[in-house]
């Protein structure tokens, strides 16, 4: 255990690519926290990857032991979270349990969109920040227009910066020794009740759920019973330990220390980022302020393939939420897809992570339906329902209005290409809130509306800007518009799979983008077929497949039986694949693709 | 219970793996090679087809078919050798058809008469195209007046005599093709082969392809219409299609393919030859021999079994059945579809097609119905669904 005078806690924040992976190594290294034989490339990320896997991004911490210039050893704590907007909640909860964050940004690059956000972050935390300009060995390094910028674009005070190249390991000791002296120690009562912040926590095939925890009063030792106070369970502890950054057993853990416990729990559902951690007896009272669990802002319909492997979906989906607590899920029937779940995530990249691991780790081909936002939906009687599905929209002559949830977008992009990010941003319903430049880099906010951006905002950003934005989010609450659903008829039968909400002005736009698109990935069919848009009973779009009218092989003889019956075959399994909408096959990538939008 | 083998017929395939040169479009198992041991490849022959004798005893052979690569380029005296052994070996039925596949040269026009003396009674000449340029196009090195020639060599040399033309060429417009056709049509031959061109991946056009690099394809609303006219020209000339891509006189029609088209029984020799056949006692064979010429060769001569052999299963050889027998326009029996698939057909989906005028019922036979007759791939896809 280590006086609280001798710690100090802190994350790394930056912009992807900036250089923190990197950076993390060379402090490890430095400190001879891993012996250099053990040393490979970006130590963290190496976890990180496997922790990727399963599900949520994790956050990463590592201990370190630093003698600093004055002589006294130190205890410095870090952990290493993703940033990732999707994970938001468990950012800032990781946030909260440091005091400080080194701001690594690239000297050659400057700040980026992610720097802001995951800044901003850290100011809400109330941390010290320390800028750390990297790749200073880089010919294209210009750390005095870095120092500029985070002055005026972030508006905190870069004269205590530290040059660095985490590649040559020039500065890192500069780094070390602000670390000690510019970051402020932990405080705490070592003689209070226990009580710990529960910052993250991950299934582990060995030790059963890994708890991380940030102690803030008191201590802990194995065998002690401690208490969630959320929800109240108990557990006696098997054992507490600290990460170097491989997982080592202590005696105990005391204020302003990070570590981990396990306790056979036995869910990772059970255990609550953000959760306050006591003793059964004698414990703490009053939890720690802000555990708020994050609630899903996407959703959408996952669907097996094959509808016989509805059940090994289920189970599928069961065990991956045992694991994740901000998963949802409830089970579906869809007159197109068949059975299956309607799925909430915290956004797109969680919602990616999630069916890849069902597609490979389970082998269940999915189709995913169009993610859709939860709208709010005021009935003319004064009740409020949240509306996760379009196809559960209730009778329109029953709703008084409409409300959808806007996010603030922040989008930094070189000069060049400010003209179509303003036209892009302002397609999707945009309202421009601030428009302001750094260097050649504007930096737009813009007041969105989530729907328009679950669905390929993202995509087409990049490619309107040849990948030279750089684009974050958070959310800002529901505001009412002229929202309506539109549904698609593919010859005349309602394809429920495709409805969606849309704003009444865009609608035929996008029933119009909706039916050609459907026309090119619909095969043809033996018959002509109608493709429709129409909200209610109003046709809004209208195009028309024609019908196929060649298919047979020219030539088929003694040597062709067997190659004609295996071409059967797989156009048969690939039938299977398709969906049946009364005479109609649709495959299912039309369901992915249909509802990304073009232009 | 057991199909009766005879339902179709039996037949004998024998693969001649060379050619002259390669062209851009063939995807046959074929190979240009500078030296060929005609002899050693006459005693392999001889060797596979006592081997089969030895197993399948009784057969009555209905015909035999030299086809390739180009089998104008073996040997009279090998073509002899074969047809000889086969009837020493087997009984043959006294209209027995013996089909050559020939290259229309000159060169190879001239051993027509030789082949008719080693008793082929029928051959099928490989003309595609009928202007020099198409010709060149297409890889050939025979000109149009060559083919012209050969073609009226083979009329006079043989009994029967057939040709092939590939149309929905590059740069073919309906109009091109209708003429061709009709010139075709003059020529008093009883059987032809009509193929639209198809883009095998794996040859130099299928490359290209997909390179997109093949420019002037007709579309497939041109190749439609190029197809509907085919089939009205030859009926309008007398030769009737039979097959979706084979037009003939009554009674002119090619038993060997016949046999194919109705699921009867063939055994396959040579490299890449495939067969099907049954035994009395067993479900039918599906053979497969190795590609490779020098492969096949060396077993055979060591008389080795050389083919894979795999039993078809009930569920297979109903699909075979249907997608083979449904080319024709006499359609296939459901009551045999029925024997060989151990199962019926769907009522419910026979009932369907026939009700949109897909499919006609004749008694126990199916029909697909001249409008469908192009799009028999997807009739075939609904027909076999679960
Ligand atoms: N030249 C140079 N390259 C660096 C430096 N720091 C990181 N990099 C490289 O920049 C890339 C991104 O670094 P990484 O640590 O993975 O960034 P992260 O995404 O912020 O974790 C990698 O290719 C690193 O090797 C540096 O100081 N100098
Ligand atoms: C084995 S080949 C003919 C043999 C002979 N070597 C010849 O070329 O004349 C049988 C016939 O198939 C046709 N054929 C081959 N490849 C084709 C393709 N890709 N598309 C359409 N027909 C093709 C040609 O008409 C050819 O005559
Ligand atoms: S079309 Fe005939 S000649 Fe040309 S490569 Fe094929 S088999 Fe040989
Ligand atoms: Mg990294």
């Amino acid at each position: 255990m280590t006086q609280l005078s001798h710690i100090r806690n802190f994350s790394i924040v930056a912009h992807i690519d900036h250089g923190k992976s990197t950076l993390a190594d060379r402090l490890i290294q430095e400190t001879q926290t891993v012996a250099d034989r053990d040393m490979k490339a970006q130590l963290l990320d190496a976890m990180d990857i496997e922790r990727e896997r399963g599900i949520t991004i994790k956050a990463n911490t590592v201990r370190l032991d630093y003698t600093a210039d004055n002589g006294e050893k130190y205890v410095l704590n870090l952990i290493d979270t993703p940033g990732h907007v999707d994970f938001a909640y468990e950012v800032s909860r990781s946030m909260r349990a440091v005091e400080g964050s080194l701001l690594v940004v690239d000297s050659t690059q400057g700040v980026e969109a992610q720097t802001l956000a995951n800044v901003y972050q850290a100011i809400d935390a109330d941390h010290e920040i320390v800028p750390v300009f990297n790749k200073i060995d880089l010919p294209a390094s210009d750390v005095d227009r870095v120092a500029e910028q985070v002055e005026d674009v972030i508006g905190i005070d870069a004269s205590g910066a530290i040059a660095v190249s985490a590649k040559t390991g020039q500065g890192i000791h500069e780094v070390l020794e602000a670390i000690v002296n510019v970051l402020p120690a932990p405080e705490g009562d070592p003689d209070g009740p226990f009580k710990a912040m529960l910052v993250d926590s991950w299934y582990d095939a060995y030790l059963g759920v890994v708890v991380l925890i940030r102690v803030i009063d008191g201590h802990l030792k194995k065998g002690e019973r401690i208490k969630f106070m959320s929800n109240g369970a108990v557990y006696p502890v098997d054992r507490v330990g600290v990460f170097r950054p491989a997982m080592q057993n202590a005696d105990i853990l005391g204020p302003g220390e990070i570590g981990f416990l396990t306790a056979s729990i036995k869910q990772v559902r059970d255990t609550r980022v953000g959760d306050t951690i006591t003793h059964e007896k004698k414990g703490a009272t009053v939890p720690l302020p802000g555990f708020n669990p994050s609630v899903p802002v996407v959703f959408c319909g996952l669907f097996p393939v094959d509808s016989a492997e509805f059940e090994d979906l289920r189970d599928a989906i069961e065990k991956l939420a045992l694991n994740d607590a901000s998963f949802s899920y409830e089970m579906e029937t869809s007159a197109a897809l068949g059975f299956g779940f309607r799925c909430g995530f915290l956004g797109l990249l969680h919602l990616e992570v999630i069916r890849d691991r069902i597609e490979r780790e389970y082998n269940i081909e999915l189709i995913t339906t169009a993610p859709s936002v939860v709208y709010h939906v005021f009935m003319k009687d004064g009740s409020m329902t949240e509306l996760h599905n379009p196809a559960d929209m209730p009778d329109p002559s029953t709703i008084d209005h409409i409300e959808e949830p806007r996010i603030k977008a922040t989008i930094l992009v070189p000069d060049d290409f400010l003209g179509d990010v303003l036209k892009l941003c302002q397609d999707r319903r945009g309202i421009q809130l601030d428009l302001s430049y750094a260097g050649s880099r504007a930096m737009v906010v813009y007041d969105l509306p989530l729907n328009e951006v679950v669905f390929d905002f993202y995509d087409r950003l990049k490619s309107v800007t040849k990948g030279y934005a750089s684009f974050d989010y958070q959310l800002e609450g529901y505001r009412e518009d002229n929202l309506v659903k539109m549904s698609v008829l593919v010859n005349d039968e309602p394809v429920d799979a495709l409805s969606m909400m849309v704003h009444r002005d865009r609608a035929e736009m996008r029933g119009r983008a909706m039916c050609e698109k459907l026309k090119d990935l619909i095969p043809r069919h033996m018959f002509k077929i109608p493709i429709q848009a129409a909200i209610g009973g109003k046709v809004i779009a209208r195009e028309t497949l024609s019908a196929l009218r060649k298919d047979v092989t020219a030539k088929c003889y003694g040597g062709d039986a067997t190659r004609k019956r295996k071409l059967l075959d797989k156009q048969k399994a690939g039938k299977k694949k398709m969906r049946q909408f009364g005479k109609v096959d649709i495959p299912q990538e039309a369901f992915i693709s249909a509802l990304k939008m073009d232009n | 219970m057991l199909e009766n083998w005879q339902n179709g017929g039996f037949s004998i395939y024998l693969h001649w793996p060379f050619c002259e040169a390669k062209c851009p479009y063939c995807d046959f198992n074929s190979y240009v090679s500078a030296s060929i041991d005609q002899d050693a490849w006459k005693s392999a022959y001889l060797r596979e087809i006592d081997r089969y004798a030895d197993e399948l005893p009784g057969r009555v052979v209905q015909s035999i078919f030299f086809g390739g690569g180009t089998p104008s380029l073996m040997e009279p005296s090998t073509v002899q050798a074969v047809i000889d052994r086969v009837a020493t070996r087997f009984s043959v039925a006294n209209d027995i058809e013996i089909t050559l596949e020939a290259n229309p040269s000159s060169v190879e026009a001239s051993r027509f008469s030789d082949y008719r003396t080693a008793g082929v009674n029928r051959v099928s000449l490989g003309v595609q195209a009928l202007n020099d340029p198409d010709l060149k196009r297409l890889g050939r090195l025979h000109s149009a007046a060559e083919a012209v020639r050969a073609m009226e060599i083979a009329q006079n040399a043989f009994d029967r005599a057939s040709f092939d033309l590939i149309y929905a060429r590059q740069n073919q417009s309906v109009s091109d093709w209708t003429a061709e056709l009709k010139q075709a049509l003059t020529m008093g031959f009883s059987h032809l082969s009509l193929y639209q061109l198809t883009i095998e991946s794996g040859t130099a056009f299928g490359d290209r392809y997909k390179r997109g690099k093949l420019g002037g394809l007709p579309s497939e609303d041109d190749s439609a219409d190029m197809y509907d006219v085919t089939v009205e020209m030859c009926k309008a000339a007398g030769i009737p299609m039979y097959e979706v891509s084979n037009f003939a006189a009554p009674g002119e029609q090619s038993n060997h393919n016949l046999i194919y088209w109705r699921y009867g029984d063939y055994v396959g020799i040579g490299p890449g030859a495939h067969g099907r056949f049954s035994h009395p006692e067993r479900t039918r064979t599906a053979t497969e021999t190795p590609l490779s010429p020098a492969k096949w060769l060396q077993a055979a001569l060591a008389g080795r079994d050389q083919e894979t052999r795999q039993l078809l299963s009930a569920e297979e050889q109903g699909v075979e059945f249907l997608l083979m027998g449904l080319r024709l326009r006499e359609g296939v029996s459901l009551d045999r579809f029925t024997e060989l698939a151990g199962q019926d057909l769907s009522p419910n989906i026979l009932a369907e097609l026939e009700s949109e005028g897909v499919i006609i019922r004749r008694d126990d036979q199916i029909i697909v119905s001249d409008q469908y007759v192009k799009l028999l791939n997807a009739v075939l896809e609904r027909l076999i669904e679960d």
